[in-house]
């Protein structure tokens, strides 16, 4: 379902993916691992097309289409989620009004009825019990004065009522509580079917125990230097990064 | 004499004529003191700190006509600027003179005088000057010179003490605009609270579209111990009128006044607020939202004055601007000696839409106590581009994205607004007029 090739990118006058390849099929879970300032997010915000990023060199295909080519908006009506990890605060934006706008808009993209206000509120109630999160939080702006952990869950929240084909989540378990971490880990779990594929990014082995990866890859310095099963973040977490100097192609 | 001021003499003498019966002898030395001080300060330059981003040269090179008493309101339609919910009285006013047949006062408490202040000026006069030209001293202002000298008529307010008003008073003040022979008109609200009452005061001035014309408003409002007071100054003037208001408010013992201003209309545009808390304990919030495109200049100063120990200020200023449109915002806070606990914060944003637009804005702390809280923060900038993209990445277009945001923008204050019919009303104009402003700018 997500097929990228050679991709390089650049921001900043400086190059910081150098050739990333990697292969999703649906319904897999593929986890991100890497040092500080590897790429990792890099990567994920070129999928999600973030107009600051410039891709160099390289294609990515999303459901056999050209990812690169579309806006932003286009790749997340396309199916595309990315679970920020630095959500963006917006005083005065009300949760559930920009929710409602967001999942409206993708549905009639995708050519579907959209919510009214009760349908609306009866997806949204079921979604916040799912992820323990307290009604109040709808009438809050988006984002603004959450805790780290709220930020995080808001995300998945967020997922959880646009349903994409592809949730990218960027270290979605920093800054989490293990009862936080648990309840998320559950949520994307619930999320999981053949059809929909995740695309995690963590430093932890932890969030591993709760979604077990199909594949785990390594990216230091731009470049996937090591992809392998769930036992690679068991061997990451033991002995860091140091050991995979030389990339492995393939 | 410049001039350009000569006509305000003239205007001046033959309204004098035209009122002599009606007005106390301390009332008509008021005016001439006023006229008097006016000649001598002239309008102001851009030399003067005050007034150094704004040029009033395009109100002062003009001439504008007092406009005559009419019977209603013309070729122009109030219904729009109407209030959109129940409430206790409107009072409309045509070009600075009371509208009757327009105004209603039908759901109005016995106690509560809420009338034309000419009127009231005959009738109650020993009440009514008790405050009128008290509480806006006429020495440092020109303008409010000039509103003192030739106002024709106004709003006043009288809530007694422990009275409370269930819905809010609307004043509307609309202007003709006077077409060939663009008209001047200086409207005055007088606001009296009682001690422990409550009320809720709004005050709109709006002209036809394309309209030039002169309004220069001064408001005094009086609060007295334990009032609690929610006034709003609602602007949308034509795009092509001159409005230069100043609202003064005076607050006694634990008083609690929050004026909100949102400016929306006119070419050049000065909004003046001094609130004085006078007495320990009170509290006061100040809340504005402008919005200016095309070539307008939209410049908002406040001042915060505290005078007694143990009270809180809040203020909250936000502009919009695009185009080559220019803001200007100053906010002052004076802690004096004895304003010991004060805590006072302000914030000041600007969200300047177009690369031409611009925005001057400076914060004034004057701090003569030392056991205080004071904070203040401005911020002016384009929108966040890192939230344009949260938000596409949520399926909303570019466009969809931005009118989203400076709407947020907007109403992060709009929501300290308790009147909801404010709120809305406000929403539906920033919907029309930001609109515009998007489509020039894509
Ligand atoms: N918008 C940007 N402007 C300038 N430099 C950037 C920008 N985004 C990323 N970089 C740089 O690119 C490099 C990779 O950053 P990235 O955020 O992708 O790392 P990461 O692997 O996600 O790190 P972390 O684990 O700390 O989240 C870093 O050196 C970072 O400073
Ligand atoms: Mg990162």
């Amino acid at each position: 379902m997500l097929k990228v090739r050679n991709l390089h990118a650049r921001v900043a006058g400086r190059e910081i993916l150098r050739g990333i390849d990697l292969s999703i099929q649906h319904g897999e879970v593929h986890a991100i691992m890497g040092p500080n300032g590897s790429g990792k997010s890099t990567l994920a915000r070129v999928l999600a097309g973030h107009p600051e990023y410039e891709v160099t060199e390289g294609e990515v295909l999303f459901e056999g289409e050209d990812l690169l080519d579309m806006d932003p908006e286009e790749r997340a009506r396309a199916g595309l989620f990315l679970a920020f990890q630095y959500p963006v605060e917006i005083p005065g934006l009300n949760n559930a009004y920009f929710l409602k706008a967001a999942l409206n808009t993708m549905r009639k993209h995708r050519g579907e009825e959209e919510l009214d206000a009760m349908e609306f509120m009866t997806l949204v109630r079921e979604r916040m019990k799912q992820l323990d999160i307290d009604e109040a939080f709808l009438n809050r702006p988006v984002n603004e004065g959450f805790s780290g952990g709220e930020k995080k869950r808001n995300e998945i929240f967020q997922m959880a009522v646009v349903e994409p084909k592809l949730g990218i989540l960027d270290e979605t378990d920093s800054g989490l509580d293990i009862d936080a971490l648990k309840i998320v880990a559950n949520g994307v779990n619930a999320m999981r079917s053949a059809e929909r594929t995740f695309l995690v990014v963590t430093h932890y082995q932890r969030l591993l125990n709760y979604i077990i990866p199909d594949v785990v890859h390594v990216l230091t310095d731009g470049r996937i230097v090591r992809s392998g099963g769930k036992e690679l973040a068991l061997e990451l977490e033991d002995k860091g990064y140091g050991w995979l100097e030389e990339p492995v192609r393939g | 004499m410049a001039p350009s001021l000569e006509q305000y003499k003239t205007e001046f003498e033959s309204a004098q004529r035209r009122r002599r019966t009606a007005e106390s002898a301390q009332q008509t030395r008021m005016r001439e003191d006023a006229l008097s001080r006016f000649l001598e300060l002239g309008f102001p330059t851009t030399r003067q700190e005050e007034w150094r981003f704004t040029s009033v040269a395009p109100i002062a090179s003009q001439s504008f006509t007092l406009a005559a008493p009419a019977v209603d309101a013309g070729p122009v339609d109030v219904t729009p600027f109407r209030f959109r919910d129940v409430c206790a009285a409107e009072l409309v006013f045509v070009d600075g003179h009371f509208a009757p047949a327009l105004s209603t006062r039908s759901a109005l408490l016995g106690c509560v005088r809420a009338g034309s202040l000419a009127a009231a000026v005959s009738a109650h006069a020993s009440e009514v000057e008790t405050h009128l030209g008290r509480v806006a001293p006429f020495d440092r202002s020109p303008f409010v010179a000039l509103n003192t000298a030739l106002f024709a008529d106004g709003a006043y307010l009288h809530i007694p003490a422990h009275t409370v008003l269930e819905h809010p008073i609307h004043v509307l003040f609309v202007s003709t605009g006077g077409g060939a022979a663009p008209l001047q008109s200086h409207p005055r609200v007088l606001a009296v609270l009682g001690d422990n009452s409550q009320a809720s005061i709004v005050e709109s001035y709006a002209g036809p579209g394309g309209a030039r014309y002169f309004t220069n408003v001064v408001t005094e409002i009086v609060l007295g111990q334990n009032a609690v007071l929610d006034h709003y100054k609602l602007q949308q003037e034509s795009a092509d009128a001159f409005h230069i208001g100043t609202v003064y408010l005076k607050g006694a013992r634990s008083a609690t006044c929050a004026s909100h201003s949102v400016s929306l209309g006119g070419a050049l545009v000065r909004n003046d607020v001094v609130a004085v808390l006078g007495g320990e304990g009170g509290g006061c919030t100040l809340n504005g939202l402008y919005l200016a495109d095309g070539q307008r200049l939209v410049d908002n100063h406040t001042t915060i004055d505290h005078v007694m120990p143990h009270c809180g200020s809040r203020e909250i200023y936000k502009g919009i601007l695009a185009d080559r449109a220019r803001g200007v915002f100053n906010g002052k806070i004076i802690v004096r000696p004895d304003a010991q606990k004060t805590d006072a914060k302000q914030t000041n944003r600007a969200l300047l839409l177009s690369e031409d637009a611009q925005v001057n804005s400076k914060p004034e702390l004057e701090i003569f106590a030392n056991d205080v809280k004071c904070t203040h923060g401005a911020a002016v900038g384009q929108l966040d581009e890192d939230a344009v993209f949260y938000l596409r990445s949520r399926g909303l277009d570019r466009s969809e994205a931005r009118r989203l945001l400076i709407h947020a923008f907007a109403g992060d204050v709009l929501n300290r607004m308790p009147l909801e019919s404010i709120r809305i009303g406000v929403e539906e104009i920033l919907q029309r007029q930001l609109a515009h402003a998007l489509d020039a700018a894509a």
